[in-house]
């Protein structure tokens, strides 16, 4: 475990960067450190790899002060990984990758197969082993720095605004890979962001720091979104924040119909006589096809052009009730499509439903916090 | 006559390519004396252009020393350094190397500051020693910059060495000085062309080693 304790840091120009912070970092689990620009992220982050060093208070890792060991043995513990993964552009990406293990003392082969074995753990295509940064994307080359960083199987990983510089979709997938890697390692990782939508995906437990480097609150997710401890922080997880918290919200509890989905090619009787204004026409498969009035199933068949587009279906238990409200919303009819995995339709939901499972589940939660207290 | 009669006057005797005051001895002289004023030049400026643009400080103090090196007039430097130290290859030394100097250090210190700081922050947070850093991250990147100016600096040496005649030594510049002397102007155009040549090759040597050192990773630029 870290644990930072009254730490304050004071830069020579009088600038206070961080103020009395007190934090637990947990082993085994994401931290996230989230807040506006200049709230002294970056400076906490880095006072754990003492490249800067607190004014007052101290901190440890796993009970013993940091500042007891040599300052290179304490960062070669820590895997680091900044915003512009800060390559050494001379050096291929095996090298770049085997950089910490060859200063460590290992041999060039054994450096090189483990850098190789890094590559495919993050996802890089062992075709790119040879090349030079410059003939990487952005996103190629922030694997490459997760990989570096991971290079000596460090217990502690350090990260500042690692996925910040790249577009939103490799974002996404950067982020995925993330979640992934440390499904499989179990690493204790400080992450820095700015983006609260980041750290509320990533972070086990997230830390909200105000300008003036303070610690507005500390808490995970859920618990955040549910119970923000200030108006500082409200504002901070942004308006939607109601929706957001949908996504803590399983979806498997939704009722699903399906009375209204139809195979295309079904008799006339089939298709009518159920009252709703619309059917979801499948193929032979049961793979969705899209939405038409039962009149006009009727009069042409599954006419494939006239037929409404049904949205991006949702997957009950994998999804949350989040993105099947999406899908509702989305969706022309007002129905969100539910798939299972191979994707063949296992039902349909209407918003109000989906409204009233989220009353329910906030019920429930109230009901559950109550019990707890 | 023109030059180029000159020109292939020079070369064409036979004469020239012989003995004590042959063109190959000459070329060695000329060649020797450059490479002893480049090897010092490089011994002052490298390491001082390394470490100050590793720290990043004593930037302006080093400026301003390379600036006032500049404003000496070598010619001037080897005259008064005769007088002091009568003659020898001490006093046409010291003109070269103040004139080598200022090009490798200011430019070796421009090279390392340039380099981007996130991999060097990079490298220090993984724990790299500074020395690695200037090294192994600062330095290979560095690399193209702090050739060209040692290229300078020893297209400078070249065409200056010939100064060396004057204090009796040999060199290139023997057949520029003596020609004049003699008013032999097949000579003084015969020795201005071969130190022509010779910063040429300087040139194409600097070329190739560039190719060989520098990484693929970094050449692109
Ligand atoms: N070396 C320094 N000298 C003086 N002040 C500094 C220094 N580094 C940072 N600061 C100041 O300390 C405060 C916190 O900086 P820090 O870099 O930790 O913020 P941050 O939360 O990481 O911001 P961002 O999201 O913009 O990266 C800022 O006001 C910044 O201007
Ligand atoms: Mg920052």
């Amino acid at each position: 475990m870290i644990r930072i304790e009254e730490v304050t840091k004071r830069y020579p120009d009088g600038t206070v960067a961080v103020d009395r912070l007190c934090l637990e970092i947990p082993d085994r689990a994401i931290t996230v450190l989230v807040g506006p620009s200049g709230c002294g992220k970056t400076t906490t982050l880095r006072m754990i790899n003492r490249m800067v060093e607190p004014s007052e208070g101290a901190i440890y890792l796993d009970g013993a002060d940091i500042r007891r060991r040599p300052v290179t043995a304490l960062r070669r513990s820590m895997g680091y990984v900044i915003q512009n993964a800060g390559l050494f552009q001379h050096r291929t990406i095996l090298d770049n990758i085997a950089t910490v293990p060859r200063m460590l003392g290992w041999g060039k082969r054994r450096a090189r197969e483990r850098a190789a074995e890094l590559m495919e753990r993050v996802g890089l295509d062992a075709s790119l082993a040879g090349r030079y940064p410059y003939q990487l994307s952005g996103g190629q080359q922030q694997r490459v720095g997760v990989a570096r960083a991971l290079a000596a199987d460090p217990p502690v990983l350090l990260m500042d605004e690692p996925f910040s510089a790249v577009d939103p979709v490799v974002r996404k997938g950067l982020q995925d890979e993330l979640l992934r890697i440390q499904d499989e390692l179990g690493k204790t990782i400080v992450f820095v962001t700015h983006d609260i939508d980041e750290a509320i995906k990533l972070g086990t437990r997230v830390a909200v720091l105000r300008t003036g480097g303070r610690l507005a609150q500390f808490a995970p997710p859920a618990e955040l979104l549910s119970d923000p401890a200030d108006s500082f922080v409200e504002d901070f997880l942004g308006a939607d924040r109601g929706i957001r918290r949908l996504s803590f919200f399983p979806s498997d509890g939704l009722e699903l119909t399906t009375d209204p989905v139809v195979r295309a090619g079904a008799t006339a009787e089939r298709t009518g006589g159920f009252g709703a204004p619309y059917l979801l026409v499948t193929d032979a498969q049961g793979r969705p096809l899209g939405w038409s009035r039962p009149q006009d199933l009727a009069a042409g068949g599954a006419d494939p052009g006239r037929l409404l587009p049904y949205g991006r279906p949702f997957v009950p238990g994998t999804d949350s009730l989040r993105a099947a409200l999406d899908c509702a919303v989305l969706s022309p009819t007002g129905w969100a499509v539910a798939v299972d995995s191979g994707g063949r339709v296992t039902g349909v939901v209407s918003q109000q439903t989906i409204g009233e499972a989220i009353r329910g589940a906030h019920a429930g939660e109230r009901a559950a916090g109550e019990v707890a207290r | 006559m023109n030059v180029l009669g000159f020109v292939s006057d020079f070369f064409g005797d036979s004469a020239h390519w012989h003995g004590y005051d042959g063109i190959p001895h000459r070329l060695l002289e000329h060649v020797q004396y450059s490479l002893l004023a480049l090897a010092l030049a490089a011994a002052i400026g490298l390491p001082v252009g390394l470490v100050t643009g590793h720290t990043g400080r004593g930037g302006n103090a080093l400026a301003l020393l390379a600036t006032a090196a500049r404003a000496l007039p070598s010619f001037g430097l080897l005259v008064l350094m005769a007088v002091l130290l009568g003659i020898g290859l001490v006093p046409v030394m010291i003109p070269l190397v103040v004139l080598a100097v200022p090009p490798i250090l200011v430019t070796t210190y421009e090279a390392v500051r340039s380099v981007d700081p996130s991999p060097v922050d990079a490298a220090r947070g993984m724990g790299m020693r500074e020395t690695r850093i200037l090294f192994q991250v600062e330095m290979p990147v560095a690399l193209p910059l702090i050739l060209s100016g040692l290229r300078s600096a020893a297209v400078q040496i070249v065409s200056t060495a010939t100064i060396a005649a004057y204090v009796s030594l040999g060199g290139l510049g023997r057949y520029i000085v003596d020609g004049l002397y003699q008013r032999d102007y097949e000579k003084v155009v015969g020795g201005a062309t071969l130190v022509a040549v010779l910063a040429l090759v300087t040139l194409a040597v600097f070329w190739a080693v560039g190719r060989l050192v520098v990484s693929p990773g970094v050449r692109r630029h």
